[in-house]
Protein backbone atom coordinates (compact mmCIF):
# COMPACT_ATOMS: atom_id res chain seq x y z
CA UNK A 1 0.00 0.00 0.00
CA UNK A 2 3.17 2.17 0.71
CA UNK A 3 4.27 1.99 -2.92
CA UNK A 4 2.82 4.60 -5.33
CA UNK A 5 2.28 2.19 -7.84
CA UNK A 6 0.10 3.89 -10.76
CA UNK A 7 -3.36 2.55 -11.52
CA UNK A 8 -3.77 5.01 -14.77
CA UNK A 9 -0.99 6.91 -16.40
CA UNK A 10 -2.11 10.01 -19.11
CA UNK A 11 0.13 10.58 -21.69
CA UNK A 12 0.38 13.03 -24.01
CA UNK A 13 -3.04 13.41 -23.88
CA UNK A 14 -4.85 15.66 -26.31
CA UNK A 15 -8.66 15.79 -26.73
CA UNK A 16 -11.04 18.03 -29.46
CA UNK A 17 -14.87 18.26 -28.88
CA UNK A 18 -17.09 17.86 -32.22
CA UNK A 19 -17.01 20.45 -34.48
CA UNK A 20 -13.83 22.05 -32.41
CA UNK A 21 -11.22 23.53 -33.99
CA UNK A 22 -8.83 24.01 -31.21
CA UNK A 23 -8.11 20.85 -28.90
CA UNK A 24 -9.54 21.58 -25.18
CA UNK A 25 -6.89 19.95 -23.75
CA UNK A 26 -3.73 19.87 -25.09
CA UNK A 27 -0.76 17.04 -24.19
CA UNK A 28 -1.27 16.26 -20.92
CA UNK A 29 0.38 13.82 -19.03
CA UNK A 30 -0.77 13.02 -15.44
CA UNK A 31 -0.06 9.89 -13.52
CA UNK A 32 -2.69 8.40 -11.08
CA UNK A 33 -1.61 6.84 -8.18
CA UNK A 34 -3.15 3.30 -6.75
CA UNK A 35 -4.99 4.27 -3.50
CA UNK A 36 -4.63 7.28 -3.71
CA UNK A 37 -6.69 10.85 -4.03
CA UNK A 38 -5.85 13.03 -7.30
CA UNK A 39 -7.48 16.55 -7.21
CA UNK A 40 -8.04 18.46 -10.16
CA UNK A 41 -8.82 21.93 -10.00
CA UNK A 42 -8.39 25.21 -11.99
CA UNK A 43 -10.78 28.18 -13.09
CA UNK A 44 -13.89 27.19 -15.31
CA UNK A 45 -13.28 25.98 -18.62
CA UNK A 46 -9.97 24.33 -18.04
CA UNK A 47 -10.95 21.21 -19.18
CA UNK A 48 -10.51 19.39 -15.75
CA UNK A 49 -14.09 18.03 -16.55
CA UNK A 50 -13.50 17.21 -20.33
CA UNK A 51 -10.08 15.08 -18.72
CA UNK A 52 -12.48 13.21 -16.36
CA UNK A 53 -14.56 12.26 -18.62
CA UNK A 54 -12.31 11.23 -21.02
CA UNK A 55 -10.74 8.68 -18.10
CA UNK A 56 -14.16 6.38 -18.82
CA UNK A 57 -14.85 7.16 -22.50
CA UNK A 58 -18.06 8.94 -21.54
CA UNK A 59 -17.39 10.96 -23.80
CA UNK A 60 -17.77 8.43 -26.72
CA UNK A 61 -21.60 8.56 -25.79
CA UNK A 62 -21.45 11.74 -28.56
CA UNK A 63 -20.00 10.99 -31.56
CA UNK A 64 -17.01 13.05 -33.58
CA UNK A 65 -14.78 13.91 -30.64
CA UNK A 66 -11.30 13.20 -31.47
CA UNK A 67 -8.50 11.25 -29.24
CA UNK A 68 -5.06 11.69 -29.27
CA UNK A 69 -2.19 10.09 -26.96
CA UNK A 70 -2.64 7.39 -24.65
CA UNK A 71 -4.62 6.68 -20.90
CA UNK A 72 -3.43 3.35 -19.64
CA UNK A 73 -5.40 1.60 -17.14
CA UNK A 74 -2.91 -0.83 -15.10
CA UNK A 75 -5.13 -4.38 -13.89
CA UNK A 76 -4.74 -5.67 -10.77
CA UNK A 77 -2.28 -8.19 -12.45
CA UNK A 78 -0.53 -5.83 -13.64
CA UNK A 79 -1.15 -5.70 -17.37
CA UNK A 80 -1.98 -2.50 -18.61
CA UNK A 81 -4.39 -1.03 -21.82
CA UNK A 82 -4.73 1.81 -23.65
CA UNK A 83 -8.44 2.69 -23.28
CA UNK A 84 -8.33 4.81 -26.06
CA UNK A 85 -7.67 1.80 -28.27
CA UNK A 86 -11.10 0.43 -27.19
CA UNK A 87 -13.62 0.64 -30.09
CA UNK A 88 -16.82 -1.46 -29.00
CA UNK A 89 -19.78 -1.42 -26.85
CA UNK A 90 -18.70 -4.36 -24.78
CA UNK A 91 -15.29 -2.87 -24.26
CA UNK A 92 -16.91 0.46 -23.23
CA UNK A 93 -19.18 -1.66 -20.87
CA UNK A 94 -16.04 -3.30 -19.43
CA UNK A 95 -13.76 -0.10 -18.63
CA UNK A 96 -16.84 1.73 -16.77
CA UNK A 97 -17.57 -1.18 -14.57
CA UNK A 98 -13.86 -0.81 -13.77
CA UNK A 99 -13.92 3.04 -13.47
CA UNK A 100 -17.19 4.37 -12.37
CA UNK A 101 -18.18 7.86 -11.95
CA UNK A 102 -20.25 10.23 -9.77
CA UNK A 103 -21.67 13.41 -11.30
CA UNK A 104 -22.37 16.78 -9.44
CA UNK A 105 -26.05 16.06 -9.46
CA UNK A 106 -27.04 12.68 -7.35
CA UNK A 107 -28.13 10.83 -10.42
CA UNK A 108 -30.58 8.32 -8.44
CA UNK A 109 -32.45 5.87 -11.08
CA UNK A 110 -36.36 6.07 -10.75
CA UNK A 111 -36.37 2.30 -8.80
CA UNK A 112 -36.27 1.34 -5.29
CA UNK A 113 -33.28 1.66 -3.01
CA UNK A 114 -32.38 -1.97 -3.12
CA UNK A 115 -32.76 -1.91 -7.18
CA UNK A 116 -30.45 1.20 -7.56
CA UNK A 117 -27.15 -0.26 -5.60
CA UNK A 118 -28.19 -3.74 -7.52
CA UNK A 119 -28.64 -2.04 -10.87
CA UNK A 120 -24.76 -2.25 -11.92
CA UNK A 121 -24.22 -5.69 -10.50
CA UNK A 122 -27.46 -6.97 -12.35
CA UNK A 123 -25.86 -5.46 -15.16
CA UNK A 124 -22.29 -7.37 -15.20
CA UNK A 125 -24.77 -10.59 -15.02
CA UNK A 126 -25.18 -11.56 -11.06
CA UNK A 127 -28.81 -12.90 -10.99
CA UNK A 128 -28.25 -14.96 -7.61
CA UNK A 129 -30.74 -13.49 -4.91
CA UNK A 130 -28.53 -13.71 -2.01
CA UNK A 131 -25.22 -12.44 -3.33
CA UNK A 132 -26.91 -9.55 -4.78
CA UNK A 133 -28.56 -9.16 -1.61
CA UNK A 134 -24.69 -9.24 0.17
CA UNK A 135 -23.39 -7.04 -2.02
CA UNK A 136 -25.71 -4.50 -1.74
CA UNK A 137 -25.56 -4.67 1.96
CA UNK A 138 -22.13 -4.19 1.52
CA UNK A 139 -21.95 -1.29 -0.38
CA UNK A 140 -24.37 0.74 1.22
CA UNK A 141 -22.24 0.16 4.14
CA UNK A 142 -18.91 1.39 2.61
CA UNK A 143 -21.39 4.09 1.35
CA UNK A 144 -21.98 4.98 4.90
CA UNK A 145 -25.86 4.93 4.85
CA UNK A 146 -26.47 1.68 5.56
CA UNK A 147 -28.10 2.44 8.60
CA UNK A 148 -30.33 5.18 7.23
CA UNK A 149 -31.76 2.90 4.17
CA UNK A 150 -31.70 -0.63 6.16
CA UNK A 151 -35.43 -0.57 6.81
CA UNK A 152 -36.59 1.12 3.10
CA UNK A 153 -35.04 -0.65 0.72
CA UNK A 154 -37.69 -1.51 -1.18
CA UNK A 155 -38.80 2.27 -1.45
CA UNK A 156 -37.95 4.99 -3.97
CA UNK A 157 -34.75 6.03 -3.91
CA UNK A 158 -36.27 9.50 -5.14
CA UNK A 159 -37.49 9.77 -1.43
CA UNK A 160 -34.08 10.44 0.08
CA UNK A 161 -32.11 13.40 0.64
CA UNK A 162 -29.57 14.97 -1.69
CA UNK A 163 -26.72 14.07 0.75
CA UNK A 164 -28.31 10.88 1.23
CA UNK A 165 -28.87 10.18 -3.04
CA UNK A 166 -25.35 11.22 -3.02
CA UNK A 167 -24.53 8.98 -0.94
CA UNK A 168 -26.53 6.22 -2.77
CA UNK A 169 -25.14 7.19 -6.04
CA UNK A 170 -21.30 6.53 -4.42
CA UNK A 171 -22.71 2.76 -3.15
CA UNK A 172 -24.09 1.95 -6.46
CA UNK A 173 -20.55 2.47 -8.02
CA UNK A 174 -18.57 1.03 -5.26
CA UNK A 175 -20.96 -2.06 -5.94
CA UNK A 176 -18.72 -2.90 -9.17
CA UNK A 177 -15.60 -3.01 -7.36
CA UNK A 178 -14.37 -0.44 -9.52
CA UNK A 179 -10.10 0.02 -9.59
CA UNK A 180 -11.04 4.03 -10.11
CA UNK A 181 -13.92 6.43 -8.98
CA UNK A 182 -14.12 9.54 -11.06
CA UNK A 183 -15.56 12.31 -8.84
CA UNK A 184 -17.32 14.84 -11.10
CA UNK A 185 -17.60 18.00 -8.55
CA UNK A 186 -19.70 15.51 -6.10
CA UNK A 187 -20.70 17.83 -3.23
CA UNK A 188 -21.65 21.03 -5.66
CA UNK A 189 -25.03 20.42 -5.36
CA UNK A 190 -25.26 19.62 -1.50
CA UNK A 191 -25.02 21.22 1.54
CA UNK A 192 -22.08 21.45 4.72
CA UNK A 193 -23.35 18.60 6.36
CA UNK A 194 -23.86 16.65 3.52
CA UNK A 195 -20.85 17.65 1.63
CA UNK A 196 -18.81 16.63 5.28
CA UNK A 197 -20.03 13.63 4.83
CA UNK A 198 -19.54 12.80 1.24
CA UNK A 199 -15.63 13.92 2.00
CA UNK A 200 -15.51 11.33 4.82
CA UNK A 201 -16.71 8.63 3.10
CA UNK A 202 -14.07 9.55 -0.10
CA UNK A 203 -11.15 9.38 2.09
CA UNK A 204 -12.29 5.97 3.52
CA UNK A 205 -13.26 4.71 0.54
CA UNK A 206 -9.21 5.00 -0.78
CA UNK A 207 -8.35 2.32 1.38
CA UNK A 208 -10.50 -0.21 -1.43
CA UNK A 209 -9.88 1.75 -4.56
CA UNK A 210 -8.24 5.02 -6.10
CA UNK A 211 -9.85 8.54 -6.75
CA UNK A 212 -10.06 11.25 -9.13
CA UNK A 213 -11.88 14.13 -7.98
CA UNK A 214 -13.00 17.49 -9.95
CA UNK A 215 -13.32 20.24 -7.68
CA UNK A 216 -14.14 24.14 -7.86
CA UNK A 217 -14.08 24.02 -3.66
CA UNK A 218 -9.69 24.58 -3.21
CA UNK A 219 -10.21 23.69 0.72
CA UNK A 220 -12.25 20.71 -0.31
CA UNK A 221 -8.85 19.69 -2.85
CA UNK A 222 -6.16 20.32 0.16
CA UNK A 223 -8.56 18.45 2.84
CA UNK A 224 -8.99 15.41 0.72
CA UNK A 225 -6.26 14.57 -1.73
CA UNK A 226 -3.14 13.26 -2.11
CA UNK A 227 -2.00 14.57 -5.30
CA UNK A 228 -3.29 18.15 -7.10
CA UNK A 229 -3.68 18.83 -10.76
CA UNK A 230 -3.35 22.49 -11.38
CA UNK A 231 -5.04 23.03 -15.10
CA UNK A 232 -5.05 25.92 -16.75
CA UNK A 233 -6.66 26.74 -20.02
CA UNK A 234 -6.07 22.90 -21.82
CA UNK A 235 -2.97 22.74 -20.17
CA UNK A 236 -1.87 20.84 -17.14
CA UNK A 237 -0.26 23.63 -15.25
CA UNK A 238 1.21 21.65 -12.30
CA UNK A 239 1.00 18.21 -10.67
CA UNK A 240 2.29 17.94 -7.38
CA UNK A 241 1.70 16.59 -4.23
CA UNK A 242 -1.29 18.34 -2.40
CA UNK A 243 0.94 20.13 0.28
CA UNK A 244 3.75 21.25 -2.29
CA UNK A 245 0.75 22.61 -4.35
CA UNK A 246 -0.62 24.65 -1.79
CA UNK A 247 2.30 25.39 0.57
CA UNK A 248 4.92 25.95 -1.74
CA UNK A 249 3.53 25.73 -5.62
CA UNK A 250 6.49 26.10 -8.39
CA UNK A 251 4.61 28.12 -10.52
CA UNK A 252 3.11 31.48 -10.29
CA UNK A 253 0.08 31.38 -12.04
CA UNK A 254 -0.42 27.92 -9.55
CA UNK A 255 0.05 30.11 -6.50
CA UNK A 256 -2.13 32.98 -8.42
CA UNK A 257 -5.02 30.61 -8.81
CA UNK A 258 -5.21 29.28 -5.26
CA UNK A 259 -4.68 32.73 -3.27
CA UNK A 260 -7.61 33.36 -5.19
CA UNK A 261 -6.07 35.71 -7.34
CA UNK A 262 -7.83 34.77 -10.38
CA UNK A 263 -10.60 32.34 -11.02
CA UNK B 1 -59.96 50.01 -12.87
CA UNK B 2 -58.49 47.78 -15.51
CA UNK B 3 -57.65 45.41 -13.44
CA UNK B 4 -60.59 44.18 -12.10
CA UNK B 5 -62.06 44.41 -15.74
CA UNK B 6 -59.30 41.99 -16.71
CA UNK B 7 -60.15 39.98 -13.55
CA UNK B 8 -64.06 39.53 -14.21
CA UNK B 9 -63.22 38.73 -17.99
CA UNK B 10 -60.76 35.61 -17.04
CA UNK B 11 -62.84 34.62 -14.38
CA UNK B 12 -66.13 34.91 -17.00
CA UNK B 13 -63.83 32.85 -19.34
CA UNK B 14 -62.95 30.34 -17.22
CA UNK B 15 -66.22 29.42 -15.72
CA UNK B 16 -67.74 29.17 -19.04
CA UNK B 17 -65.81 26.22 -20.10
CA UNK B 18 -67.29 24.51 -16.75
CA UNK B 19 -70.44 25.41 -17.69
CA UNK B 20 -70.00 24.37 -21.15
CA UNK B 21 -68.97 21.03 -19.76
CA UNK B 22 -72.05 20.93 -17.06
CA UNK B 23 -74.25 22.21 -19.67
CA UNK B 24 -73.28 19.59 -22.32
CA UNK B 25 -73.77 17.37 -19.97
CA UNK B 26 -77.17 17.87 -18.74
CA UNK B 27 -78.60 18.41 -22.12
CA UNK B 28 -77.46 14.98 -23.50
CA UNK B 29 -78.54 13.43 -20.06
CA UNK B 30 -82.25 15.15 -20.50
CA UNK B 31 -82.80 14.41 -24.61
CA UNK B 32 -82.00 10.89 -23.51
CA UNK B 33 -84.56 10.39 -20.91
CA UNK B 34 -86.86 8.73 -23.32
CA UNK B 35 -84.96 6.38 -24.51
CA UNK B 36 -83.14 5.42 -21.30
CA UNK B 37 -86.72 5.21 -19.63
CA UNK B 38 -87.74 2.88 -22.95
CA UNK B 39 -84.78 0.81 -22.79
CA UNK B 40 -82.66 1.58 -19.49
CA UNK B 41 -79.55 -1.13 -19.12
CA UNK B 42 -80.84 -3.13 -21.71
CA UNK B 43 -79.69 -0.72 -24.22
CA UNK B 44 -76.17 -1.51 -23.74
CA UNK B 45 -77.11 -4.80 -25.18
CA UNK B 46 -79.78 -5.08 -27.71
CA UNK B 47 -78.40 -5.43 -31.08
CA UNK B 48 -81.14 -3.93 -33.24
CA UNK B 49 -81.35 -0.51 -34.43
CA UNK B 50 -85.06 -0.24 -36.27
CA UNK B 51 -87.40 2.06 -36.50
CA UNK B 52 -91.43 0.97 -37.15
CA UNK B 53 -93.10 1.72 -40.35
CA UNK B 54 -94.96 5.08 -39.01
CA UNK B 55 -91.54 6.37 -37.89
CA UNK B 56 -93.18 6.39 -33.94
CA UNK B 57 -91.26 4.27 -32.48
CA UNK B 58 -89.12 1.07 -32.83
CA UNK B 59 -86.28 -0.94 -31.05
CA UNK B 60 -82.67 0.52 -30.41
CA UNK B 61 -80.15 -0.72 -28.99
CA UNK B 62 -76.26 0.24 -28.59
CA UNK B 63 -74.47 -2.93 -28.67
CA UNK B 64 -73.30 -2.90 -32.47
CA UNK B 65 -71.73 0.57 -32.38
CA UNK B 66 -70.64 0.47 -28.97
CA UNK B 67 -68.67 -2.87 -30.03
CA UNK B 68 -67.93 -1.56 -32.96
CA UNK B 69 -66.08 1.76 -31.38
CA UNK B 70 -64.01 -0.68 -28.55
CA UNK B 71 -62.90 -3.26 -31.36
CA UNK B 72 -61.76 -0.63 -34.03
CA UNK B 73 -59.95 1.33 -30.96
CA UNK B 74 -58.27 -1.47 -30.20
CA UNK B 75 -57.36 -2.51 -33.42
CA UNK B 76 -55.69 1.04 -33.59
CA UNK B 77 -54.51 0.88 -30.04
CA UNK B 78 -52.22 -2.80 -30.48
CA UNK B 79 -50.70 -1.26 -33.65
CA UNK B 80 -50.52 2.42 -32.56
CA UNK B 81 -48.91 1.79 -29.53
CA UNK B 82 -45.92 -0.30 -30.03
CA UNK B 83 -44.59 1.99 -33.36
CA UNK B 84 -45.42 4.96 -31.49
CA UNK B 85 -42.65 4.39 -29.13
CA UNK B 86 -40.64 2.54 -31.78
CA UNK B 87 -40.41 6.28 -32.83
CA UNK B 88 -39.89 8.29 -30.03
CA UNK B 89 -37.37 6.25 -28.81
CA UNK B 90 -35.64 6.57 -31.96
CA UNK B 91 -35.89 10.07 -32.24
CA UNK B 92 -34.99 10.66 -28.71
CA UNK B 93 -31.83 7.92 -28.36
CA UNK B 94 -30.80 6.70 -31.51
CA UNK B 95 -31.39 8.99 -34.75
CA UNK B 96 -28.53 11.61 -35.58
CA UNK B 97 -30.01 15.03 -35.73
CA UNK B 98 -29.33 14.68 -39.77
CA UNK B 99 -32.47 12.01 -39.44
CA UNK B 100 -34.04 13.09 -36.08
CA UNK B 101 -35.04 16.79 -37.61
CA UNK B 102 -36.68 16.18 -40.77
CA UNK B 103 -38.35 12.84 -39.33
CA UNK B 104 -39.64 15.14 -36.10
CA UNK B 105 -41.04 17.65 -38.83
CA UNK B 106 -42.57 15.09 -40.61
CA UNK B 107 -44.48 13.62 -37.25
CA UNK B 108 -45.40 16.99 -36.18
CA UNK B 109 -47.09 17.32 -39.84
CA UNK B 110 -48.79 14.24 -40.47
CA UNK B 111 -50.32 14.87 -37.06
CA UNK B 112 -51.57 18.36 -38.64
CA UNK B 113 -53.71 16.36 -41.38
CA UNK B 114 -57.48 16.39 -40.97
CA UNK B 115 -58.91 13.44 -40.65
CA UNK B 116 -61.25 13.39 -43.83
CA UNK B 117 -58.15 13.30 -45.97
CA UNK B 118 -56.67 9.94 -44.05
CA UNK B 119 -60.71 8.64 -44.57
CA UNK B 120 -60.24 9.49 -48.74
CA UNK B 121 -56.68 8.16 -48.50
CA UNK B 122 -57.47 4.79 -46.86
CA UNK B 123 -61.04 4.41 -48.86
CA UNK B 124 -59.76 4.95 -52.39
CA UNK B 125 -55.97 3.40 -51.87
CA UNK B 126 -55.58 1.15 -48.77
CA UNK B 127 -58.95 -0.48 -48.19
CA UNK B 128 -58.38 -2.33 -51.68
CA UNK B 129 -54.82 -2.78 -50.42
CA UNK B 130 -56.78 -4.66 -47.33
CA UNK B 131 -58.33 -6.04 -49.90
CA UNK B 132 -56.10 -8.07 -51.80
CA UNK B 133 -54.21 -9.19 -48.84
CA UNK B 134 -56.39 -10.11 -46.29
CA UNK B 135 -59.56 -10.25 -47.65
CA UNK B 136 -63.08 -9.04 -47.11
CA UNK B 137 -64.75 -6.14 -48.99
CA UNK B 138 -62.14 -3.45 -48.40
CA UNK B 139 -63.61 -1.58 -45.59
CA UNK B 140 -64.47 -2.72 -42.48
CA UNK B 141 -63.23 -2.77 -39.08
CA UNK B 142 -59.43 -3.92 -39.84
CA UNK B 143 -59.57 -1.13 -42.63
CA UNK B 144 -60.94 1.23 -40.09
CA UNK B 145 -58.28 -0.09 -36.67
CA UNK B 146 -55.27 0.67 -39.24
CA UNK B 147 -55.93 3.82 -40.44
CA UNK B 148 -57.11 5.10 -37.30
CA UNK B 149 -53.40 3.72 -35.50
CA UNK B 150 -52.13 5.57 -38.38
CA UNK B 151 -53.44 8.75 -37.56
CA UNK B 152 -52.80 8.45 -34.11
CA UNK B 153 -49.32 7.42 -34.36
CA UNK B 154 -47.63 10.90 -35.11
CA UNK B 155 -49.29 12.26 -31.82
CA UNK B 156 -48.81 9.78 -29.37
CA UNK B 157 -45.12 9.47 -30.80
CA UNK B 158 -44.79 13.75 -30.39
CA UNK B 159 -45.94 13.47 -26.85
CA UNK B 160 -43.80 10.13 -26.14
CA UNK B 161 -40.93 12.06 -27.68
CA UNK B 162 -40.80 15.09 -25.28
CA UNK B 163 -41.74 13.19 -22.63
CA UNK B 164 -38.78 11.43 -23.04
CA UNK B 165 -36.31 14.15 -23.81
CA UNK B 166 -37.32 15.38 -20.49
CA UNK B 167 -34.43 12.75 -18.97
CA UNK B 168 -32.36 14.51 -17.77
CA UNK B 169 -28.57 14.25 -19.62
CA UNK B 170 -26.90 13.29 -16.66
CA UNK B 171 -29.19 10.59 -15.90
CA UNK B 172 -28.49 8.83 -18.66
CA UNK B 173 -24.84 9.01 -18.37
CA UNK B 174 -25.05 7.69 -15.01
CA UNK B 175 -26.53 4.90 -16.19
CA UNK B 176 -24.02 4.59 -19.55
CA UNK B 177 -20.95 5.19 -16.64
CA UNK B 178 -22.43 1.78 -14.41
CA UNK B 179 -22.24 0.03 -17.83
CA UNK B 180 -25.37 -0.02 -19.01
CA UNK B 181 -26.07 -0.61 -22.83
CA UNK B 182 -28.27 1.94 -24.78
CA UNK B 183 -31.16 -0.81 -24.87
CA UNK B 184 -30.51 -1.08 -20.89
CA UNK B 185 -30.62 2.69 -20.55
CA UNK B 186 -33.88 2.75 -22.88
CA UNK B 187 -35.55 0.38 -20.33
CA UNK B 188 -34.50 1.18 -17.46
CA UNK B 189 -34.27 4.74 -16.57
CA UNK B 190 -35.94 6.56 -19.65
CA UNK B 191 -39.07 4.49 -20.15
CA UNK B 192 -39.29 4.82 -16.10
CA UNK B 193 -38.51 8.31 -16.17
CA UNK B 194 -40.97 9.31 -18.70
CA UNK B 195 -43.49 6.96 -18.18
CA UNK B 196 -46.21 9.59 -16.73
CA UNK B 197 -46.02 11.66 -20.39
CA UNK B 198 -45.97 8.19 -22.21
CA UNK B 199 -49.08 6.72 -20.34
CA UNK B 200 -50.85 9.98 -21.00
CA UNK B 201 -49.88 10.14 -24.71
CA UNK B 202 -51.36 6.96 -24.75
CA UNK B 203 -54.96 7.96 -22.95
CA UNK B 204 -55.41 11.34 -25.12
CA UNK B 205 -54.49 8.69 -28.25
CA UNK B 206 -57.42 5.96 -27.11
CA UNK B 207 -59.75 8.96 -26.63
CA UNK B 208 -59.16 10.03 -30.07
CA UNK B 209 -59.42 7.04 -31.85
CA UNK B 210 -62.79 6.27 -29.38
CA UNK B 211 -64.03 9.88 -30.91
CA UNK B 212 -62.98 9.87 -34.56
CA UNK B 213 -65.73 9.91 -36.93
CA UNK B 214 -65.22 11.22 -40.08
CA UNK B 215 -62.29 8.73 -41.19
CA UNK B 216 -63.47 5.91 -40.00
CA UNK B 217 -67.24 6.59 -41.67
CA UNK B 218 -65.68 6.51 -44.79
CA UNK B 219 -63.98 2.93 -43.41
CA UNK B 220 -65.97 0.78 -41.16
CA UNK B 221 -68.56 0.32 -43.67
CA UNK B 222 -71.48 1.41 -41.44
CA UNK B 223 -73.39 -1.83 -41.31
CA UNK B 224 -75.57 -2.44 -38.51
CA UNK B 225 -74.17 -5.73 -37.56
CA UNK B 226 -71.75 -7.17 -35.27
CA UNK B 227 -68.60 -8.26 -37.30
CA UNK B 228 -67.56 -11.99 -37.57
CA UNK B 229 -63.95 -11.13 -38.80
CA UNK B 230 -61.64 -8.67 -37.96
CA UNK B 231 -62.26 -7.70 -42.02
CA UNK B 232 -66.05 -7.54 -41.70
CA UNK B 233 -67.52 -4.12 -41.42
CA UNK B 234 -69.75 -2.82 -38.81
CA UNK B 235 -70.29 0.50 -36.96
CA UNK B 236 -68.89 2.73 -34.47
CA UNK B 237 -70.90 5.31 -32.03
CA UNK B 238 -69.56 8.64 -33.90
CA UNK B 239 -70.52 6.93 -37.31
CA UNK B 240 -74.03 6.05 -36.56
CA UNK B 241 -74.91 9.67 -35.15
CA UNK B 242 -73.58 11.16 -37.86
CA UNK B 243 -75.03 9.18 -40.37
CA UNK B 244 -78.63 8.83 -38.90
CA UNK B 245 -79.09 12.45 -37.43
CA UNK B 246 -80.46 13.95 -40.24
CA UNK B 247 -83.50 11.42 -40.46
CA UNK B 248 -84.40 10.67 -36.70
CA UNK B 249 -87.18 11.64 -34.76
CA UNK B 250 -88.58 11.24 -31.20
CA UNK B 251 -87.29 7.51 -30.03
CA UNK B 252 -84.80 7.18 -32.43
CA UNK B 253 -83.21 10.32 -31.33
CA UNK B 254 -83.81 9.89 -28.06
CA UNK B 255 -81.37 6.48 -28.70
CA UNK B 256 -78.78 8.20 -30.85
CA UNK B 257 -78.57 11.04 -27.56
CA UNK B 258 -78.08 8.08 -25.54
CA UNK B 259 -75.39 6.65 -27.67
CA UNK B 260 -73.64 9.75 -27.49
CA UNK B 261 -73.96 10.36 -23.44
CA UNK B 262 -72.58 6.84 -23.27
CA UNK B 263 -69.48 8.17 -25.48
CA UNK B 264 -68.78 11.28 -23.72
CA UNK B 265 -68.69 9.73 -20.07
CA UNK B 266 -66.23 7.12 -21.67
CA UNK B 267 -64.40 10.00 -23.11
CA UNK B 268 -64.35 11.87 -20.18
CA UNK B 269 -63.14 9.31 -17.91
CA UNK B 270 -59.79 8.63 -20.26
CA UNK B 271 -59.25 12.14 -20.53
CA UNK B 272 -59.61 13.14 -16.62
CA UNK B 273 -57.34 9.71 -15.80
CA UNK B 274 -54.59 11.63 -18.54
CA UNK B 275 -55.23 14.93 -16.77
CA UNK B 276 -54.33 12.77 -13.38
CA UNK B 277 -51.26 11.25 -15.03
CA UNK B 278 -49.75 14.32 -16.47
CA UNK B 279 -50.32 15.97 -12.92
CA UNK B 280 -49.27 12.98 -11.35
CA UNK B 281 -45.87 13.92 -13.31
CA UNK B 282 -45.59 17.61 -12.45
CA UNK B 283 -45.97 17.09 -8.82
CA UNK B 284 -42.89 14.41 -9.23
CA UNK B 285 -40.70 16.37 -10.79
Amino acid sequence: MGKNNLVMDIKDFSFTYSGAEEPSLKKINLPVLENKITAMIGPSGCGKSTLLRAMNRIHDLYSGNKYEGLINLYKADGSKENILDLKKENDFIKLRQQVGMIFQKPTPFPMSIFDNVAYGLKLSGIKNRSELEGRVEKALQGAAIWKETKDRLKESALGLSGGQQQRLCIARAVALKPRVLLFDEPTSALDPISTGAIEELITELKEELSVVIVTHNMQQASRLSDYTAFMYLGDLAEYDKTDKIFLNPSKKLTEDYITGRFG
Amino acid sequence: MGGKLFRNFSFLSATLSFFLLVGIFAILFTYAQEAMHEFGFDFLFTEAWEADEDDEGGIFGGYVPIIGTLLSTLIAMAIAVPLAMGIAIFLTEIASDAIGKPVSIAIELLAAIPSIIYGMWGLFYFAPIVQSTVGGNGVGLLTAGIVLAIMIIPFMAAISRDAMNTTPLVLKESAYAMGATKFEVIKDVIMPYSKGGIIGSIILALGRALGETMAVAFLIGSVMSIPGSITDPTTSIPVLLANNFAEAQDLEMSSMYFLALILFVVSFIIISTAKFYFLGRKVKG
